[in-house]
């Protein structure tokens, strides 16, 4: 219990920048996720392409790696941004690839009769998609977005090697200090699971909610 | 109105303007190496009803999802009201919302209630007021006999309401073409009627219509001509009476003997 009161500001500071790591990180990665999965099944073929090398680029990349090339990389073309921004890019654009892959198995468990009455309707790709094809899609993808966003938050600590103030890197300062390095740790891990149980919890919910919705 | 489906058939349909309304010429596709549609020339006028009839896989799906471009050609050339189809695009989808298409499996919006799927294209695609688009949905749902399940969803309905709904649904677009794609084929037999006489009706008041169907009696009572596709080619292009009763050519007499006779 000691490390955990005597150092209670050390942990707090990590824990909120994991969270707001995990947070920020996840947005951009929902976003740019829909984003590049729309561009993987649209009708026009560059789009396609561009959508399938983000993707296999991104989830082919050791994320260290990743983040070194983010840190070190942007720099030389006169981009030079806060760590924490750079961190939020690399884990977002890493996480996008897996939400974009979800996001397209989601899509392709919707009947392609969906879409086509759609667009014969004469809506629009992006009505078509938004309107009648995501919503449809959605709840089969609450389930392995939830996963890959619990794995967003743990890959978040890689960020801790490139300066960002988060929770796994606070055992640096712990085991400098001289505290049982033991202690230390299961206090890290147990702010993990409070984030990932959370993340559980609410996907969960989600899953449980959109159900009854139908 | 409210009982259409049921409703005594309809007379015949009315005769065709000859103005032509949809313009294929020299059109060909394949599939790998299947040549699916092999210089299809058709012309169907506006207020014509066509039946395509055929033998299975012989190419009548596609030939009307090339119509308004849910299937992309290779050679030749399609004009709808003199336009030749756009590419893919805002221009397409203006095109798409005059060509109503009917499906084989009906197709509704499965998370929307009947009501949302007719007024949803109206409203997103024509920028009509949910009001009007409403009280033109309860109208086109009233003309197939649904006024009273509009706020049910798809998979409560039985596969003949799906059916009408989705012609509501593209009726409320007001199209100047309608597309069927064997519209009953998916239907319990005693629902096929109620399909087939709001088709009939539409086709006694002047919709252009280009209908897969292997209802024979559909065809002679309710279209202007009939055309036969074997191996993606047209066979024959004639008044149905003359091709129910003196097909010309062997495949034709063929396909009917087949389907006549049981
Ligand atoms: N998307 C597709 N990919 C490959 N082959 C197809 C596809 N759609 C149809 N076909 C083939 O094209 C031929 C014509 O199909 P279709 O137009 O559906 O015939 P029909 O409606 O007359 O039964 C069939 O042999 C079918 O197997
Ligand atoms: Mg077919």
């Amino acid at each position: 219990m000691n490390v955990l009161f005597d150092n209670w500001d050390t942990y707090w500071e990590g824990f909120l920048g994991t969270l707001k790591l995990t947070g920020v990180s996840a947005a951009l990665a929902l976003v740019l996720g829909v984003l590049v999965a729309a561009c993987r099944v649209s009708p026009v073929a560059p789009m396609r392409m561009f959508g399938a090398v983000w993707v296999n680029v991104l989830r082919n990349t050791p994320l260290t790696l990743l983040f070194f090339a983010v840190v070190l990389g942007l720099p030389r073309f006169g981009i030079v941004l806060p760590f924490f921004v750079f961190a939020v890019l690399a884990l977002g654009c890493y996480t996008s690839a897996f939400i974009c892959e979800a996001v397209r198995a989601g899509i392709n468990t919707v009947p392609t009769g969906q879409g086509e009455a759609a667009r014969s309707l004469g809506m629009t790709f992006g009505q078509t998609l938004g309107l009648i094809v995501l919503p449809q899609a959605f709840r089969s993808v609450i389930p392995p977005i939830g996963s890959t966003l619990i794995a967003l938050a743990k890959n978040s600590a890689i960020a801790g090697s490139f300066s960002v103030v988060e929770l796994l890197g606070t055992y640096r300062t712990l085991s400098e200090l001289g505290f049982n390095i033991v202690w230390t740790f299961v206090w890290i891990a147990v702010g993990y699971l409070i984030i990932t149980l959370s993340i559980s919890a609410v996907f969960a919910y989600l899953e449980k909610h959109w159900e009854v919705a139908r | 109105m409210t009982d259409a489906p049921t409703a005594p058939t309809p007379p015949g349909p009315g005769p065709a303007t000859g103005r032509p309304l949809v313009v294929l010429q020299g059109v060909n596709k394949h599939y790998g190496s299947l040549h699916v549609l092999r210089d299809i020339d058709l012309t169907v006028d506006e207020r014509e009803v066509v039946v395509l009839i055929g033998p299975s896989g012989s190419g009548k799906s596609t030939l009307c999802r090339t119509i308004n471009r849910l299937e992309t050609i290779e050679s030749g050339s399609i004009t709808l009201d003199g336009q030749p189809l756009p590419e893919e695009g805002k221009a397409l989808a203006r095109l798409r919302a005059e060509v109503g298409m009917v499906f084989q499996s009906f197709n509704l919006f499965a998370h929307k209630t009947v009501l949302d799927n007719v007024t949803l294209a109206p409203i997103k695609v024509r920028k009509r007021g949910k009001a009007e688009a409403e009280k033109r949905a309860r109208e086109l749902l009233d003309r197939v006999g649904l006024a009273d399940q509009a706020n049910k969803f798809p998979a409560q309905l039985s596969g003949g309401q799906q059916q009408r709904v989705a012609i509501a649904r593209s009726l409320a677009m007001d199209p100047k073409l309608m597309l069927f794609d064997e519209p009953t084929s998916a239907l319990d037999p005693e629902m096929i009627n109620e399909v087939l006489e709001v088709m009939r009706s539409l086709a006694a008041e002047g919709m252009t219509m280009i209908v897969v169907t292997h209802e024979m009696g559909f065809a002679r009572s309710a279209a202007n001509r009939v055309v036969f596709m074997a191996d993606g080619q047209i066979v024959e292009s004639r008044p149905p009476a003359e091709f129910f009763d003196s097909p010309q050519s062997a495949r034709a007499r063929d396909f009917l003997s087949k389907i006549l006779h049981h």
